[in-house]
């Protein structure tokens, strides 16, 4: 069958199989292409969709991104339950199987020094959402009219009928100090979380924090890390997490995982641009 | 031959997988392989700034002159002390227009 050759990841040959029910991008089953005894998971993709305009103008629709992403993630997913990849950037796409033999032999020695440090180990995404709602008082944030009965009860301040305006303010401060303190007690917990964490992975990536706006979370993202765990002490990493996230209000913390080890390549050089 | 180890049940991702989770991942980490079909993820211009958001690392975000968390006190404390700044001056003004009203008594 002609048509592109689209990559989702390259590992060691593994001996389990894939789900049987295993789509990838197009709705096609991924198929192992063995090289000088690596392995890159491929499918065959229309050159309708997957050649260069047609790509570029897919990469500018969100649903088509999203759905390509999705099955993207998905084949790389079946992967990590079975073996160790190293999963490639979407959309990487050669001409056909010569092509893609020839990428792994010009990459092998990276492919190799790659897979070796990362042999076994997952990736856990750890973020830290401040609520600051959550947290505060249920009086109303938002500014009221000082009024007779907005004075407190009892004052110790001689000029009393000054009071109202202070206590708006005192107040308002108040409401201020108490968003700024779930920001700090987020930052130092986010802080404290990262450096226990960091000290029981074997290695750890910060990311930016993501936008509440496309991620859909509530609260504001305040630590977005990544935590390269050995598979076999991944249980253990998740009872650390389930553990320090306990007692702290206006804090959330979100674990997910395990994901294949896509923010530990990066010792992987930059592609030499070899000609195809 | 490798053989997996025992993996505990995937967290947050079932069914509504947090899509931001998976672009952050797809298009912005992992390894880059210059393909036969070459197209760098980033020129892709019509990306919404949102995504450019979500997927663009703290530097390439720089570059591409986005710098949203700078101005939101969530994420920079320059931006946090503008706002308490701000919030000052806000009820500064408001006390004065206060005070006055209270009656014959001065403001203190």
């Amino acid at each position: 069958m002609t048509g592109l050759r689209y990559v989702y990841a390259v590992c060691r040959p593994f001996r389990s199989a894939l789900q049987a029910q295993l789509t990838g991008v197009a709705g096609v089953p991924p198929k192992q292409l063995t090289h000088h005894g690596l392995v890159a998971v491929v499918s065959t993709v229309p050159e309708a969709d997957f050649a260069e305009a047609p790509l570029r103008a897919h990469l500018e629709d969100l649903d088509w991104l999203s759905t390509t992403a999705r099955a993207h993630q998905q084949v790389i997913d079946a992967l990590t339950a079975v073996t160790t990849p190293l999963p490639l950037r979407l959309a990487t796409v050669f001409r056909d199987d010569s092509g893609v033999r020839s990428m792994m032999e010009a990459r092998e020695d990276d492919f190799r020094r790659v897979l070796d440090r990362l042999e076994g180990r997952v990736e856990w995404g750890v973020k830290v959402y401040a609520e600051p709602e959550s947290a505060q008082s249920p009086q109303s944030a938002k500014p009221t009219e000082p009024t007779e009965t907005d004075r407190p009860a009892k004052t110790d301040r001689p000029d009393a009928k000054a009071m109202s305006g202070r206590d708006y303010l005192r107040r308002r401060r108040m409401q201020t100090r108490a968003r700024e303190d779930v920001w700090q007690r987020a930052a130092e917990f986010a802080g404290r979380l990262h450096e226990t964490l960091s000290s029981f992975a074997e290695d750890s990536r910060l990311h930016a924090p993501q936008n509440a706006a496309l991620s859909g979370a509530s609260g504001q993202n305040v630590l977005n890390a990544a935590y390269l765990v050995p598979r076999a002490d991944s249980e253990e990493f998740v009872e650390l997490v389930d553990r320090e996230k306990d007692d702290a209000p206006g804090i959330r913390v979100e674990l997910t995982g395990p994901w294949a080890a896509y923010s530990f390549t990066g010792e992987f050089a930059e592609d030499p641009e070899v000609g195809p | 031959m490798t053989t997996p180890g025992r993996l505990p049940e995937p967290y947050g991702r079932d069914g509504g997988a947090n899509l931001a989770d998976i672009l952050e991942r797809v298009l912005d980490k992992g390894v880059v392989i210059a393909g036969d079909i070459r197209i760098n993820l980033l020129d892709i211009e019509l990306l919404t700034i949102k995504l450019r958001l979500i997927v663009a690392s703290v530097d390439k975000a720089k570059e591409m002159g986005i710098d949203w968390w700078e101005d939101d006190p969530a994420l920079s404390s320059r931006a946090r002390r503008d706002e308490l700044a701000r919030e000052n001056a806000e009820l500064r003004e408001r006390l004065a227009q206060l005070e006055p009203a209270r009656g014959q008594e001065e403001a203190p």
